[in-house]
C-alpha cells in the first residue's frame, strides 16, 4: 500500500481530523443534552469548536520548577493514539486496504494511552493538585481495565477470534445473555475511561479546581481537550463495533443510519449517567470496579464459557 | 474584527477572585451562572484554574496584603485576559476606603476591563457588562 495513503488516513479520515470533528460534534450532544435536563437552552452547535480554536490563541504558560518537555509532549501522545484507535476501529468498518486491520488488544492499549498521557501531564506539572489528580487517574486507570478486559473477553470467546473484523461479521455479542452483561460492565467502565461524573474525581472541579488539568493553559489544554472529546467519540464507537455488530457501511443507508442511532444511543446513555450521578470518592470507586462490576464481568465470562 | 478576537467573544470562561469581599457579589455572580440565565448560551463558563481564564471576575476590596496575591493571580492568567471589576468595592473601595489597610482600587494594580458598580449589582447588570465588554472587544459601537 503508497505511503501516502496510509498517512492520508492517519491525518485525515478516519483519523485524527475526522475523530476531532466528530469527536466535538459528540461532545456538543453531550453538553445540549445535559442542558435539556438542567431545563436549559443550552450552548451554540459550534461551540466545542470555538473553545479549542480560543484556547489555541492563548498564551501557554508553563510553570515555575515544570518537567518542560514532558508538560507539554504529554496532551501530543494522548491525542496521537486517541486518533489512531479510532482510524483502526474506522478501518475495520470500511474497506480502505487490508495491510494491518487490527485486533482488540492493540485498540485496547491505545485506548489507555489518553490517560497514562493525562497521568504524565499532572504530575511534569508541579502543583499539588495537580498530582492529586495525577494520583486518583491513575488509581481509576487500575480500577476500570480489569473489568473492562474482561468484558472485552466475552465476544472474543463468542467469535474465538480478536479481530476487529470477525466480530463484526459474526452475531452481534448483545444477542446473548452473557454479551448483555458485558455490555452493561462495559458501559460502566467506559464512564471512567472518560472520566465523567460519577467517576471524575480526578477532575474534581470543586476540590481540585480541574484536578490534572490545573496547571495546563493555551495550547495543550486544547488538546486535552480535544483529545477527551475524541475519546467520546472513539471509546462509544469500539463499543458499538465490539458488541453491537459496528456500523454496516455497504447495503444502503438504513444500516448506516441504524448505525449511527446505536452510538448516538450510547452516547446519550452515558450523558444521562453523568447528569444524574453524584461523583463518588476514589477509594469507593475502585471498590465498586473491583468488587460488584469485576463479578459481574467474570459472570459474563463463565456464561460465555458455556455458551450462554 | 481579528480572528483571535472572535474566538475569545465567543468563548468566555470565566473565573471567580475574591477578595475579602462580603460574599453578596459572590453570590450574585453563581446567581448569574445558575440555569435561569444560562450563560452557557454565550460560551460562558465557570473555570476552576486560574490558568483556564479568559475573564477575571474581581470582587471584594483588596488590602495590603491581598493585593499582592492580586498581582500574582493576574500574572499566572494567560494572556489575552480581560479584568471585570464586579462590585461598589473593587470598582472604589466603597465604604471601607477609609480603612487603615486599605490601599488603592483594584485599577491601580492591574488593568481593568469593565467597572461594574452596585452593591451587589443584579446578575442583568453582570449579563449586560459583558455584552458591553464584549462589544468593546469586537471593536464596535
Amino acid at each position: 500500500m503508497d505511503l501516502g495513503y496510509l498517512i492520508l488516513q492517519v491525518v485525515v479520515f478516519p483519523g485524527l481530523l475526522f475523530t476531532a470533528v466528530v469527536g466535538l460534534i459528540t461532545s456538543w450532544i453531550d453538553r445540549k443534552v445535559t442542558a435539556r435536563v438542567q431545563m436549559r437552552v443550552g450552548p451554540p452547535f459550534l461551540q466545542p469548536f470555538y473553545d479549542v480554536l480560543k484556547l489555541m490563541i492563548k498564551e501557554t504558560c508553563i510553570p515555575a520548577g515544570a518537567s518542560r518537555g514532558l508538560f507539554l509532549s504529554a496532551p501530543l501522545f494522548g491525542m496521537a493514539s486517541a486518533a489512531l484507535a479510532s482510524m483502526l476501529i474506522w478501518r475495520a468498518f470500511l474497506p480502505l486496504g487490508q495491510t494491518f486491520s487490527g485486533d482488540i488488544i492493540v485498540i485496547l492499549y491505545l485506548l489507555t494511552i489518553p490517560a497514562v498521557s493525562v497521568i504524565l501531564g499532572s504530575f511534569a506539572s508541579r502543583n499539588p493538585l495537580a498530582s492529586l489528580g495525577g494520583s486518583r487517574e491513575m488509581k481509576l486507570l487500575l480500577a476500570y481495565e480489569l473489568p473492562f478486559v474482561l468484558a472485552m473477553l466475552v465476544p472474543v470467546i463468542q467469535t474465538h477470534s480478536i479481530r476487529l473484523s470477525s466480530l463484526l461479521a459474526a452475531d452481534p455479542a448483545v444477542y446473548s445473555p452473557s454479551g448483555i452483561i458485558a455490555l452493561v460492565v462495559a458501559i460502566l467502565c467506559m464512564q471512567a475511561k472518560l472520566t465523567l461524573v460519577p467517576f471524575d474525581a480526578p477532575e474534581a472541579e470543586t476540590e481540585l479546581t480541574g484536578g490534572a488539568y490545573v496547571e495546563y493553559s493555551g495550547p495543550p489544554l486544547g488538546i486535552f481537550k480535544l483529545t477527551r472529546a475524541m475519546m467520546l467519540f472513539t471509546m462509544p464507537i469500539f463499543l458499538v463495533a465490539v458488541f453491537c455488530g459496528g456500523i454496516v457501511f455497504n447495503q444502503g443507508w438504513l444500516p448506516i443510519l441504524l448505525g449511527a442511532l446505536k452510538y448516538v444511543g450510547l452516547v446519550v446513555v452515558v450523558v444521562l449517567i453523568r447528569n444524574t450521578a453524584p461523583r463518588v470518592r476514589i477509594d469507593q470507586a475502585v471498590k465498586f470496579f473491583w468488587g460488584p462490576v469485576t463479578v459481574a464481568a467474570l459472570v459474563a465470562v463463565m456464561a460465555a464459557f458455556m455458551g450462554w | 474584527m481579528s480572528f483571535a478576537v472572535n474566538m475569545l467573544t465567543k468563548s468566555l470562561w470565566v473565573f471567580h477572585l475574591a477578595g475579602s469581599p462580603c460574599n453578596n457579589c459572590d453570590i450574585e455572580i453563581l446567581d448569574a451562572l445558575t440555569p435561569k440565565y444560562d450563560l452557557e448560551r454565550f460560551g460562558i463558563t465557570l473555570v476552576g484554574s486560574v490558568r483556564h481564564a479568559d475573564v477575571l471576575l474581581v470582587t471584594g476590596i483588596f488590602n495590603k496584603k491581598a493585593a499582592i496575591c492580586l498581582k500574582r493571580v493576574y500574572q499566572a492568567a494567560p494572556k489575552p485576559v480581560v479584568v471585570i471589576a464586579i462590585g461598589a468595592c473593587a470598582c472604589t473601595g466603597n465604604m471601607f476606603r477609609k480603612s487603615y489597610n486599605w490601599d488603592v482600587p483594584v485599577d491601580k494594580h492591574i488593568p481593568v476591563d469593565a467597572y461594574l458598580p452596585g452593591c451587589p449589582p443584579k446578575p442583568e447588570a453582570m449579563i449586560s457588562a459583558v455584552v458591553k465588554l464584549v462589544n468593546k472587544l469586537r471593536g464596535a459601537k
